[in-house]
């Protein structure tokens, strides 16, 4: 290496270093650490992983979804989450990695995947369960994200939401219409948020301090770098300081005797979190991990044949035009 | 207590819609690539929604107090008067793609039509819904070209599924009494009369993508407009309708 081009990454590191430091947006063609922008790749493609896995618990019920309205709503919110795995696929692209690379390492096992899809989806009412909790959650979770350092990235957050907090007004709206029908609805309500609760607190991750502690280097790193705004701690504070007078309005109880109200905090005290199953379900064991890839892996190989005639398709096009 | 001519037809047109759009709902999670996921699902949701504005309609033209829903979820299978072509299973990509083709050739062809109806209703129904199945044909038109002249097997299985749709051809274009008596009112278009335009289409579709036109009909005893089905039909009904009626009079 010569001097001139030691003097030029130092540039390079410095310029990069001005935008974070000035809460701008890096972009595509700005020069990044190769760490930022494998941190990068990684989220994103997580991110992307987990909304077209999640396609999947909810689209097990269009099928069967109880009225035309549902139906049709349903339909809408998995096309949606389509759609998001779409912007965050192209966001994920332009760090140089192309779709089909990011879902082979998701066949693989070798990119995850947020484990709240593991569970399965049992009755209507976990329509309503996840809508409420899951894409509550995921709102927690994304609204910073809309401030990210990367451009793209932060761009991709702001359009999906607006989609999320319309997919959790209607999840509200399911559980809202079961909670005020009939006995077995209600039941069905209650059931839905019994199962869901607890791996919706597990979304925002492993605590920020003691046993399962993620490394903290990593979150301080993420935080410096304007990937990551909130501790999961936090943020998962304020959904559940978000989602307690929720429950109350749907008259529907959340499973945790330990909320109340602590004053002096301004916040909702909750129980302790099981997070032996979120690591669990991480490593592969949870009710549906199988299922899920088994069936993403069929519907991938299955298509095989219909992307290679595509592609052959558009090679004669185009020799034909050259 | 026979229903009147108007609902029925009413009927008829919303059952094609509601099952096709089943049968799309089916795809999602399960289509070749992502792009396809959200295509299907575009599709079966307008599709979805002419259901909704027909059924309804042919409720309140039958002015039983029935809904969409009542319709949809509470009818028994003898009930649905969907042709045959729209119920039949999803199978491979190219039979779906074949199904999208040979369906949305006609309901096209239809709504076009069915736009000039003395019944402002249907009319406006069609004329809102042609821009979307003028998408759906041309969606699935550019399927048929990509597997029809993709790979050898592409081919092969356009081809394929094409021959294992062609016997449901015929009954689109059937007509009967009870079409010729809205004929006659100006309300409901002939479809035999829509049967040149459609071959015409088709063929050249068939030409561009080097796929040979099936032989071969047939002519269903009954018919899907009489209420008789595939058996296909009733695992759809029974997947489809379970839960609304294990809760009879709940509202969701
Ligand atoms: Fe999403
Ligand atoms: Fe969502």
């Amino acid at each position: 290496m010569t001097e001139d081009s030691t003097d030029d990454s130092t540039a390079m590191q410095a310029g990069f270093d001005a935008l974070i430091a000035g809460d701008e947006r890096v972009e595509p063609r700005d020069w990044m650490p190769e760490g930022y922008r494998k941190t990068l790749i990684r989220q994103i493609a997580q991110h992307a992983h987990s909304e077209i896995i999640g396609m999947q618990p909810e689209g097990n019920w269009i099928t069967r979804a109880p009225s035309l309205r549902r139906k049709a709503i349903l339909m809408a919110k998995v096309q949606d989450e389509a759609g998001h795995g779409l912007y965050l696929y192209s966001a994920a692209e332009t760090l140089g990695i192309d779709r089909s690379e990011l879902l082979d390492l998701l066949h693989a096992g070798r990119q995850k995947y947020s484990s709240i899809f593991n569970y399965p989806t049992l009755t209507w009412a976990d329509m309503g369960a996840i809508g409420w909790l899951v894409d509550g959650a995921a709102i927690v979770n994304q609204v910073p994200i809309c401030r990210c350092s990367y451009g793209p990235y932060a761009r991709a957050m702001v359009r999906i939401c607006k989609e999320e907090s319309f997919h959790q007004r209607q999840g509200f709206e399911i559980l809202w219409t079961l909670s005020h029908g009939s006995p077995a609805q209600r039941a069905m309500a209650q059931d839905a948020v019994n199962r869901y609760w607890w791996p919706s607190l597990m979304m925002f991750g492993p605590p920020d301090t003691g046993d399962g502690a993620s490394p903290s280097g990593h979150t301080a790193q993420s935080m410096a770098w304007g990937i990551k705004r909130f501790s999961n701690d936090e943020l998962r504070q304020r959904f559940v300081d978000m989602t307690v007078p929720q429950a109350e309005a749907l008259g529907l109880s959340l499973p945790d005797p330990e909320i109340r109200w602590n004053e002096e905090r301004g916040s909702y005290d909750f129980g302790e979190i099981d997070f032996t199953e979120l690591f669990e379900v991480v490593k592969g064991n949870g009710p549906c991990n199988a299922e899920r890839m088994a069936h993403k892996v069929k519907a991938h190989e299955d298509g095989a044949w219909v992307r290679e005639a595509a592609a052959a398709y558009a090679a004669k096009r185009e020799s034909a035009v050259a | 207590m026979t229903m009147p001519a108007l609902a029925t037809y009413a009927l008829r047109l919303g059952d094609d819609a509601l099952v096709l759009s089943h049968r799309l709902g089916e795809w999602v999670t399960n289509a070749p690539q992502l792009e396809e996921d959200v295509a299907l699902a575009n599709i079966g949701l307008d599709l979805l929604g002419q259901a909704r504005t027909l059924l309804s309609y042919a409720g309140d033209v039958e002015a039983a107090g029935r809904t969409e829903d009542d319709l949809a979820y509470l009818r028994d299978e003898r009930e649905f008067l969907n042709v045959h072509l729209v119920e039949r299973p999803n199978e491979d990509f190219a039979v779906s793609m074949a199904r999208q083709l040979l369906f949305s050739t006609y309901q096209l062809a239809l709504y076009e039509r069915l736009q000039d109806s003395a019944d402002p209703t249907l009319a406006g129904m069609a004329a809102k819904a042609v821009k979307e199945v003028d998408y759906h044909r041309d969606h699935a038109t550019q399927w048929v070209l990509r597997l029809g002249d993709g790979t050898d097997e592409s081919h092969r299985r356009m081809q394929a599924g094409l021959e294992r749709l062609w016997p449901y051809v015929d009954e689109v274009f059937g007509t009967d009494d009870l079409e010729q008596s809205l004929v006659a009112d100006g309300i409901a278009v002939d479809a035999s009369t829509l049967r040149a335009g459609w071959d015409g289409y088709v063929d050249g579709v068939l030409a561009e993508a080097t796929l040979t036109r099936p032989e071969g009909t047939r002519t269903p005893p009954g018919g899907g407009r009489r209420g008789i089905h595939t058996e296909p039909m009733g695992f759809l009904l029974a997947e489809m309708q379970h839960l609304h009626r294990a809760h009879p009079g709940a509202s969701w």
